[in-house]
């Protein structure tokens, strides 16, 4: 009681009191609150969805059917399992050209030379352009008609291909779209960890005579590694989840015959075309799980190998 | 077990508070935000309503010729009534994306709302997101419902209940090229066995155009191959309401529409195809035939957006077996959102849109409607090219009133029996991909019961 004679007990000193004891939970509060609007809540509200037979309208009517949505999902092997294997394909063929690309090009680029600064801008050009801007000009080069691709084709006397259009060409096709965008960043990346390096290891190979090739290899490469494993993680969930280049070139459904459908154009058709959204939100889980695994492994082998 | 301490040095900070106490308190707090956040949302659009609910209607519409010369008439709308209209426009799948967000979210921003019966309308009324209009039609004797033909009527209907008004009719007809079926020595083709011979005529006398050119991709060649299908004698279900895209009808027209595409098709054929590709193609001057819809007809006679423009012909679908019968659908219509808080006046601009002088001026720009009178008025056909407009009156009366199955899931459907199509393009066996197909939209149907 004392106290409140010494200190006059208005509602804004009793809030700054009330604050300064709370500053942590108070400083956090928006991003937490950010974070459970638009990350939490939503993916509860779909895992909820992937326990029901919610069909046709979210408002209407479901019932709880447990896990047989993932059931069926599981067994699907004309839809969902050669969707997971497109998504690996995707993902690792696009991965794998933009690593090698991106270190030959980041090689090049480490060393300064006449014009330095023009050609990093022009090579950084692809990424600033919109992915879906971006899916709608490969289509026209690629149009098996009209387009520039077998135009360019014809001049060195080879036949006409069908690119997106062929069944078995589509998506290896889509992953050199993937790759013509997304190097810059696996470069940009790459040379802010060969800028940071310290060149006396490199120096001290050389005197000891190791060539080109060894340099790299035993000297560079794995001071580099945490670099590598970055760009590996961030193009790998991006290249996992991509949709608008798959969608701006081929539409619903990825084709036809599906050719080019992964597990994030089949979620899609899923829930917008059938409005089968307790299916759909059992794949999106799904493919949520497979996302998180990956990532536990890239960074647990790196762990591991650190210790 | 690092995190673990570091959660007890975070509770010691906390000037000896109880950790549970703090996070239920936070909890708490946390809640109020988001009461005290939700309370205000509410108020601020509440308070919207109240100021603007009278004078501003959302409409949203689809990319359509239809759309753009409504646009220009807003003004008049506004002189007459007062009430400003706010228009979003997007393209056939962005706008059902945006349908499907929005009135599944039970939203209130959308008023008057375009969309496609046959597509979307069982599903969209059986979510109960379309406003029953019954009444209002009724209201109005010199608007006259009765005007609008039975068929597209039917199909904005739900369960005896009016859902929407029908805005624009569809029917297929036949696209062709004059200078080139003169330079053959050839008819303009009255059967399918007729036009399957004029394509492979052309094709094999003129390198590099082909004879014969159809949307590819398998959801949007549906609706374009239904025609085929009816003239073939074949239809996506038997009388008793079972699937029947495997009976010989059925598959003699899947043989010929893919056949037509494969054989006598552009070379390096894509199956991603929908009319807007296949129309480039055709305005080109890359192909002699194109079956599409007539209501597409201004960009082949275009002058600024086709090459073709002066040597376009247009002709009844050719007969098959079972006569000429193309497909004559309602292709859109207006409907009111159920969550509307502006009913009254969303009513009040469907009603003006879809009058008999707007319904008459619109068909004159070439966009043909529903109302029968002004298909009997002479000034409703008086723009149209002569041949096209003797096409539509015969595809008129031996129309079919769908050009799809007839089912709540329209997008699964039409993927399902549009595989034997694809097959047939691509020159695989279409017959054993129709087998196939059909007990998969058995089971569709089966579902739906």
């Amino acid at each position: 009681m004392t106290v409140t004679v010494s200190k006059p007990n208005t509602a804004w000193t009793s809030y700054s009191d009330w604050a300064n004891r709370h500053r942590k939970w108070l400083f956090a509060a928006p991003a937490m609150i950010i974070v459970g609007l638009l990350i939490i809540i939503p993916l509860a509200w779909t895992l909820y969805l992937s326990a029901t037979d919610a069909e046709g309208s979210v408002r209407a009517d479901h019932d709880f059917v447990g896990l047989a949505n993932y059931l069926q999902v599981l067994t699907d092997t004309t839809r969902f399992w050669p969707a997971v294997g497109r998504t690996f394909y995707f993902t690792i063929g696009a991965l794998v050209l933009e690593l090698v690309f991106g270190m030959c090009i980041a090689l090049l680029l480490w060393r300064p030379f006449r014009g330095e600064r023009w050609v990093r801008v022009a090579i950084l050009l692809p990424l600033v352009a919109t992915p879906v801007a971006v899916g709608m000009m490969w289509r026209l080069i690629f149009d098996p008609n009209i387009g520039f691709a077998n135009q360019l084709l014809g001049y060195v006397g080879i036949p006409p291909q069908p690119w997106l259009s062929g069944e078995a060409t589509a998506l290896p096709t889509l992953i050199f779209v993937d790759v013509w965008q997304w190097t810059p960043m696996v470069v940009l990346i790459l040379l802010a960890g060969l800028t940071s390096l310290s060149d006396e290891p490199d120096e001290a190979a050389r005197i000891d005579g190791a060539s080109n090739w060894q340099r790299f290899w035993y000297v560079t490469l794995p001071l580099l590694r945490s670099t590598v494993i970055v760009a590996i993680l961030l193009r790998s969930i991006d290249a996992l989840k991509t949709f608008d280049i798959l969608y701006a070139t081929k539409g619903k459904g990825g084709g036809s015959f599906h050719e080019v459908e992964t597990l994030n154009v089949y979620a899609y058709g899923l829930s917008f075309d059938y409005n089968d959204y307790g299916v759909a939100s059992a794949v999106l889980i799904i493919f949520f799980l497979l996302i998180i695994a990956m990532m536990w492994l890239v960074t647990y082998r790196r762990k591991g190998k650190e210790q | 077990m690092r995190r673990a301490e570091h959660g007890i040095r975070m509770s010691d900070g906390d000037n000896g508070v109880d950790v549970k106490k703090s996070v239920l308190r936070m909890t708490g707090i946390a809640t109020a935000v988001l009461l005290a956040g939700g309370a205000l949302a509410a108020c601020s659009s509440g308070g919207g309503d109240g100021d603007s609910g009278s004078k501003t209607l959302r409409v949203t519409l689809a990319n359509h010729v239809w759309t753009d010369i409504i646009k220009k008439k807003l003004p008049e709308f506004k002189k007459k009534t007062g009430i400003t209209v706010k228009v979003a426009q997007f393209g056939e799948d962005q706008l059902s994306d945006q349908y499907n967000v929005k009135l599944n979210a039970g939203s209130d921003d959308i008023d008057v709302m375009m969309y496609r019966p046959l597509q979307e309308g069982k599903l969209f009324a059986k979510n109960k997101y379309l406003a029953d209009l019954t009444d209002d039609v009724k209201s109005d004797s010199s608007w006259d419902w009765k005007d609008f033909q039975p068929g597209p009527v039917g199909s904005t209907t739900y369960e005896d209940n009016v859902v929407g008004v029908p805005i624009i009719t569809e029917q297929e007809v036949l696209y062709y090229r004059k200078d080139l079926l003169e330079k053959a020595g050839l008819e303009v083709p009255k059967t399918m066995d007729d036009l399957k011979a004029a394509a492979k005529k052309i094709s094999e006398e003129n390198p590099g155009i082909a004879g014969f050119v159809a949307r590819t991709e398998k959801s949007a060649a549906v609706t374009q191959f239904s025609s085929f299908l009816y003239s073939y004698g074949g239809e996506w279900t038997d009388k008793k309401g079972k699937a029947s895209i495997d009976t010989p009808e059925a598959k003699a027209a899947y043989k010929m529409y893919g056949g037509l595409i494969h054989d006598y098709g552009p070379k390096n054929v894509s199956t991603d195809m929908s009319w807007s590709e296949a129309m480039a193609i055709f305005t080109q001057g890359n192909a002699a035939f194109y079956p599409e819809a007539d209501s597409l007809y201004q960009n082949a006679t275009d002058q600024t957006k086709s090459k073709v423009a002066d040597t376009v012909g247009f002709a009844p679908l050719p007969a098959g077996p079972a006569g000429s019968k193309p497909y004559n659908v309602p292709s859109w219509a207006l409907g009111i959102n159920d969550a509307s808080s502006n009913k009254d006046n969303a009513w009040k601009f469907i009603q003006w849109a879809t009058s008999k002088k707007m319904t008459l001026e619109i068909q004159k720009e070439g966009v043909p409607g529903a109302r029968q009178s002004v298909w009997e008025d002479p000034a409703g056909t008086a723009t149209y090219p002569k041949d096209l407009a003797q096409a539509i009156a015969v595809s008129t009366k031996n129309g079919v009133g769908h050009d799809r199955p007839l089912v709540i899931k329209v997008p699964e459907a039409r993927e399902i029996v549009g595989q034997p199509i694809v097959e047939a393009i691509t020159g695989g066996d279409s017959d054993a991909a129709a087998d196939a197909a059909n007990p998969k939209f058995q089971q569709l149907l089966d579902d739906e019961k």
